[in-house]
């Protein structure tokens, strides 16, 4: 680790790959350093070390990336894996933890790439082991080759969950039930996205082709489901639900949930860059330029962490940063970035071109969204939705005062899996835009970090 | 809870969980060890006593704080098994050194 970086990328997945190597290509010294112990981020995880004899079940998506991850192991980097942030201020300095020990430093450019995590989807019973979310099944299927022993009911919708169900079908898992909880009447709404998206058809193909193989495996699947419990008695054994009119029951040991992913902003709020609420994805999303510099001057977002695009996109908006800060640092001109520019920004805009219509096909149910009262909310500090309620109606202002009221969004998490919901049921409570609500405030440390850590901080900038 | 795909014969080792010798695949984490030997709980919250495990499998949720080696409160799904490896699950309040 050095003091002082000319350009510091936080986080190794698509978006931070091809920003770094971008960058470094016309000579910027680049550092990354990146959460995971393995390059590719969360959809390339583990793609070129799999313990999974035959990488391919998890379908050309996921085996794309390794000729990406390898290149980026080639290219020589300053990288630093199992790495993280657990300080970033306005001045691009940061803390960072590495094998136990505390490193301060600065970087005169900053890109996060921190991704995206999975949207909370709280329903009466989700702590219950036995439930965790689809994204945790299919890493433990990339990362561990490790599958549900005795069935699985997958519920909630999106793109991701869709996959999961389709790889465990390869890994020859057996899906008891698919629970879609996509409200009625969505596809005619989102039909209007329709014309642009066929731009990108090759993703709706693709999707198309999922959804066949995975009717045609003959999964018990439910639309339009409501109600969703888990019940089990200090664990999973059932789940229950509405579908059609009718409520119904399934005994399985195992639930995946999943409702879409939204951005990491953590480290991107602890920098204090803008951040507004985006009613198409029900996300916030930083306020970026077209390169990706947020309103932190030297501070850049690409990928997933700046409003959901998927790994292509991603790649793509990882080098038009690296672009420019090649320029701002003195290695490019602008008419050399322009040009180089020109036909990744257009690829791009052609990969995003899908994105409206996804977010239309997979909207969230609004009671997914602000749950019903015995649901808990914040999973680490034991809130539920009542206790949320409560406190709005006795004229909380927001977010931030329900945490000094409930201490909800002060557990380890830090509101990561909470704070969605808290805003949603606010919104719900008093009829307004989660944007007239806002969003907890968010302070260091991000990571857990102990307190000899913290006393031991080796302040590598004051030599 | 979870199983390897048939095909896919790790190696395997052997690390303590509770104080108990139990053998797990090789470059696994140890959430993921304990959803593969059925001992899916990690932890019993503080408030309630409730019963907790891995949720995210990616360092967000810190629903799988365990005990790894002498220190409290590590996200096992951050963490991966290595032999001889002491694991224990959290059982209520910790004392945690927590800077926060
Ligand atoms: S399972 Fe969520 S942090 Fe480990």
């Amino acid at each position: 680790m050095k003091a002082d970086y000319p350009l510091l990328v936080i986080g190794a997945g698509p978006a931070g790959m091809a920003a770094a190597q971008t960058a470094a290509e016309y000579g910027v010294e680049v550092a990354v350093i990146d959460q995971q112990a393995q390059p590719g981020g969360q959809i390339y995880r583990n793609v070129d070390s799999s313990l999974l004899n035959d990488p391919s079940i998890l379908g050309k998506d996921y085996t794309f990336g390794k000729p990406l991850v390898q290149a980026f192991r080639r290219a020589g980097l300053d990288y630093h894996a199992a790495t993280s942030v657990w300080y970033l201020d306005k001045n691009r300095r940061l803390g960072i933890l590495k094998q136990g020990e505390n490193y301060q430093l600065s970087a005169r450019k900053i890109v996060i790439a921190t991704g995206a995590q999975e949207r909370p989807m709280p329903v009466p019973g989700w702590q219950l082991p036995g439930v965790m979310t689809a994204g945790a099944g299919q890493i433990l299927l990339k990362s561990a080759a490790l599958v549900p022993r005795d069935g699985v009911v997958l519920a909630g919708n999106g793109p991701l969950m869709l996959l999961v169900a389709w790889q465990y079908l390869q890994a020859g898992v057996r899906l008891r039930a698919l629970l879609d909880t996509t409200p009625r009447g969505t596809l005619f709404k989102a039909l209007r996205h329709l014309p642009k998206a066929l731009g990108a058809s090759d993703y709706l193909w693709r999707g198309l082709r999922l959804m066949a193989s995975i009717r045609h495996a003959g999964v018990p699947a439910y639309k339009a489901v409501s109600d969703l419990r888990a019940i089990g008695d200090g664990c999973l054994q059932a789940v229950s639900f509405n579908a059609a009119g009718k409520s119904q029951r399934i005994e399985t040991e195992l639930l995946l949930l999943h409702q879409g992913i939204f951005p990491a902003l953590h480290i991107t709020q602890a920098a204090g860059c803008d951040i507004r609420w985006n009613e198409a994805q029900q996300c916030w999303r930083p306020a970026l330029d077209a390169w990706g510099e947020s309103s932190r001057a030297g501070i850049f977002v690409a990928g997933d962490g700046a409003g959901i695009v998927g790994a292509r996109a991603a790649s793509l908006d990882g080098q038009l940063a690296g672009l420019q800060l090649a320029h701002q640092l003195g290695r490019i001109t602008a008419v050399e970035r322009d040009r180089l520019a020109q036909p990744i920004r257009k690829a791009a805009d052609r990969h995003r071109s899908i994105r409206p219509f996804l977010d239309a096909c997979y909207p969230v149910a609004d009671a997914l969204l602000a749950p019903p009262d015995d649901t808990l909310v914040c999973r680490c500090e034991e809130i539920d939705a009542a206790d949320v309620r409560a406190v709005v109606r006795l004229g909380c202002v927001g977010p931030n005062q329900a945490k000094a009221f409930l201490r909800c969004g002060m557990g380890p998490c830090q509101g990561r899996f909470c704070g969605s919901t808290v805003e949603q049921i606010f919104a719900h409570e008093r009829g307004v835009s989660v944007s007239d609500v806002g969003r907890f405030s968010v302070r260091p440390p991000l990571q857990p970090i102990t307190l000899g850590q913290l006393a031991g901080i080796q302040d590598l900038t004051e030599d | 809870m979870f199983k390897q795909l048939s095909d896919n014969k790790a190696e395997m080792l052997t690390i303590e969980l509770d104080a108990e010798s139990v053998t797990v695949p090789a470059g696994i984490s140890v959430a993921a060890a304990m959803l593969y030997l059925d001992a899916a709980a990690t932890r019993q919250t503080p408030v309630s006593g409730s019963p907790r495990a891995a949720f995210c499998m990616m360092g967000v949720c810190f629903e799988c704080l365990m005990e790894i080696d002498g220190s409290p409160n590590r996200r096992a799904c951050q963490v991966v098994v290595t032999a001889g490896m002491r694991v224990r699950r959290q059982l209520g309040a910790r004392d945690n050194g927590q800077a926060s």
